[in-house]
């Protein structure tokens, strides 16, 4: 008897429990668009903030509230776009293609040296508190890899010359790095280029950056002259060439003073 | 009586018998003085006059743009060579007023003695120190007139003229006390009608008797009507920040975040109450100031009157050049001051010294983890936790840094100091504060 007793009682409270909790549940129910579940699942959850928010949850639900478009996410690119764009039933838009994270600056310590010794935290942004970061070049890269040390992919690594490459395997053009980095060495481009490029980020004058580096751009305009296609434009003292317009002809390799023209593939490969 | 103190603090190597007994003597005037546009905190000054312009000593070249603000003027006669950037103390270049010195040092005709200081109003009074440029010469660098105008709901009670001069190495402010006593006492009794204060104090470390006993002549000679008391302070870093200064004269405590006016008091440095009584007795506008020069990596150190925009490198000079193990040139003290990459640098008004250090001083050590011994928080004299602010700012958390009060830091470096670790704690403190500050600006 006992034993029934007590079997109904738990039971009854089981049963009591269980349809208040069912009620709650209808009652209090939050409305939730299934959707965000499915495209939080499509996202590749690095939480990296390349889309401006704090994290892929974050941007699941506005991308599903129509607030930013469908091809928010960069590093997801086409591939995460259009499986989003089949959750919401929505066409499949363009997407610009893949991008990766190019370095603009070739001054490892033995070509660009430092202007002064620096002790202190090992990050580029508390090295830039003085006197504008110690490397004598004031646009170049100071190498203490706070790049490094955001990537949220693992994408970057510091290269034996002191300087940050990129395994453009592993990029995904989030821009993490770019915005980390203080003297914005570091440019977000297009993964299938094929053309020149020059990985020099000084706009100091040709004098001033020969005094400070062997392997800046010096503004000597010689490719802008060479270039058969009009595709390189002299920008604040520095060459940049349009990509859209260079059709990979090396005229201006030939000609370059200092030897800094590069093809995109030689300088991205990964030691 | 030297119990007057604060909580925290450390007692570094004060190294200053190099210099306390040299006579402050005038810097030899270089053919060309190089002058920064932006020498305080607050807003930059523009340039008055134009290049080829014959200038003469102590005529206005840089107008302030803004109230927080102070006037640049020429610190030698001749021609303007050019304006353009130049090396500045604070690492980005500014723009600077070059001026080919004639070495005739004809004055200004504008520069005339003002009225005593029994005739002149508080307005005047506070007229003068922003038309003179005045700015605190402890290196802070905050115009002085800005000090003078507190909001009109505050009524300040107590001057404090800060004569602790805690940073080791400098005795600029020591000499000043033993040499012109009577203008620092004259300077403070101005300081004090301008803002109706009914109490003056001059707060000197144990560690300089001469000057107290110097300043306790003039007051005794010199305050006439007014309440002016010499304080005598225990000899310990960071004794001559404002907050601790107030604390230890008056009692009185600095809510965090605010500034000494809050309760009711205004701080001024030795160098300020002297360049006010000058520019009231004599017109002169700041344009020279004293510098200490010294530290073992220089030959002949000394204090000297250096007039504004003179190279570092011809102080240098001056001062017999280099030791060959000198390794590091500071502009200030040691525990504030900043590091510089190179000697083309002028001097400016907040140039309270050149401290030049060699190898044993500056060995770099490896940055250790933190042994959570607490040595950080005993000396702080702001009662922080530097090992916890420090290490959220490591780690990028700079939510956390303000939790743990970083803002209230004034980056006194006692917690580097003192950490068995050497970890770079002011550093960190100071990147958390560069970021929380930029993220409460959006």
């Amino acid at each position: 008897m006992e034993l029934v007793m007590s079997m109904a009682i738990i039971g009854g409270l089981g049963l009591f429990f269980a349809i208040v909790l069912a009620y709650a549940a209808q009652r209090f129910a939050v409305e939730e668009d299934p959707r965000v579940e499915m495209v939080i699942d499509l996202l590749p959850g690095a939480n990296c903030g390349a889309c401006g928010f704090s994290g892929c949850a974050a941007a699941a639900e506005k991308i599903c509230c129509g607030e930013v478009p469908v091809d928010s996410c960069i590093p997801g690119g086409k591939a995460v776009c259009d499986s989003i764009c089949e959750v919401l039933g929505v066409a499949a838009v363009a997407s610009e293609g893949r991008k990766v994270a190019e370095i603009h600056c070739l001054g490892s310590r033995d070509v660009a040296p430092d202007k002064f010794e620096y002790q202190g935290v090992h990050d580029c942004k508390a090295a830039m508190m003085y006197s504008g970061g110690f490397k004598a070049c004031s646009y170049g890269c100071l190498g203490l890899g706070t790049c490094v040390e955001v990537c949220p992919f693992d994408a970057l690594s510091m290269g034996a010359n002191g300087l940050p490459q990129v395994d453009t395997e592993k990029c995904t053009g989030c821009g993490v790095c770019a915005k980390a980095c203080p003297r914005g060495v570091i440019h977000i481009v297009s993964a299938d280029r094929k053309a020149k490029y020059v990985p020099c980020n000084s706009h100091d004058r040709g004098k001033t950056v020969r005094q400070v580096c062997e392997v800046g751009c010096i503004a000597c305009r010689a490719c802008v002259r060479a270039c058969p296609n009009e595709a390189i434009t002299m920008e604040d003292n520095l060459a940049v060439i349009n990509r859209d317009k260079c059709d990979d002809c090396g005229k201006c390799v030939e000609v370059c003073k200092r030897g800094i023209i590069k093809d995109v593939g030689k300088v991205l490969v990964v030691a | 009586m030297s119990e007057r103190t604060f909580v925290g603090g450390i007692h570094p190597g004060y190294a200053k018998e190099n210099t306390a007994g040299m006579p402050i003597v005038p810097a030899e005037a270089p053919s060309q003085v190089i002058i920064p546009l932006h020498q305080n905190i607050g807003a930059p000054c523009e340039a008055v006059v134009e290049v080829g312009d014959e200038v003469k000593m102590g005529q206005k070249i840089g107008e302030p743009l803004g109230f927080v603000s102070a006037p640049i003027f020429a610190s030698v006669s001749g021609k303007v060579s050019k304006i353009e950037p130049f090396n500045h103390a604070l690492g980005t270049p500014v723009p600077a007023v070059f001026i080919e010195n004639d070495g005739q040092d004809t004055p200004f005709e504008g520069i005339k003695p003002n009225k005593s200081l029994e005739e002149l109003t508080p307005e005047e009074i506070i007229a003068i120190s922003k038309e003179a440029g005045l700015v605190g010469l402890g290196g802070a660098t905050f115009p002085t007139h800005v000090k003078l105008s507190p909001p009109p709901d505050i009524q300040i009670d107590t001057v404090i003229i800060n004569g602790a001069e805690c940073e080791p190495f400098l005795t600029a402010d020591h000499r000043l006390m033993l040499e012109r006593a009577d203008d620092v006492v004259l300077g403070l009794k101005a300081f004090m009608k301008a803002l109706g204060a009914t109490r003056g104090i001059i707060g000197v470390e144990d560690n300089k008797p001469d000057a107290i006993s110097s300043m306790n002549k003039a007051v005794a000679e010199n305050s006439g009507d007014y309440n002016i008391e010499v304080h005598t302070l225990h000899t310990k870093y960071p004794q001559g920040a404002e907050k601790m200064l107030i604390k230890a004269t008056t009692g009185r405590e600095v809510p965090p975040g605010a500034l000494p006016m809050a309760v009711n008091v205004v701080n001024q440095n030795t160098g300020t109450a002297i360049a006010l009584a000058e520019a009231i007795k004599l017109g002169k506008p700041l344009y020279e100031r004293v510098v200490t020069v010294t530290g073992p990596g220089i030959n002949k150190p000394g204090n000297f009157l250096v007039r504004n925009g003179t190279l570092i490198r011809d102080i240098i000079e001056q001062c017999g050049g280099l030791t060959p193990d000198a390794r590091k040139l500071i502009l200030g003290g040691p525990m504030m001051g900043v590091a510089q990459p190179t000697d083309e640098i002028p001097a400016i008004k907040g140039t309270s010294g050149v401290l030049i250090l060699t190898e044993e001083f500056v060995r770099d050590q490896p940055i250790a983890a933190c042994i959570k011994c607490g040595k950080c928080v005993e000396v702080c004299p702001m009662n922080l936790l530097p090992s916890f602010i420090g290490s959220a700012a490591e780690k990028k958390e700079y939510v956390l840094a303000e939790k743990y009060g970083a803002m209230d830091c004034f980056e006194c470096g006692c917690c580097t100091y003192t950490c068995p670790a050497k970890r770079p704690l002011v550093q960190w403190i100071r990147i958390a504060k560069g970021a929380i500050a930029a993220s409460r600006k959006k």
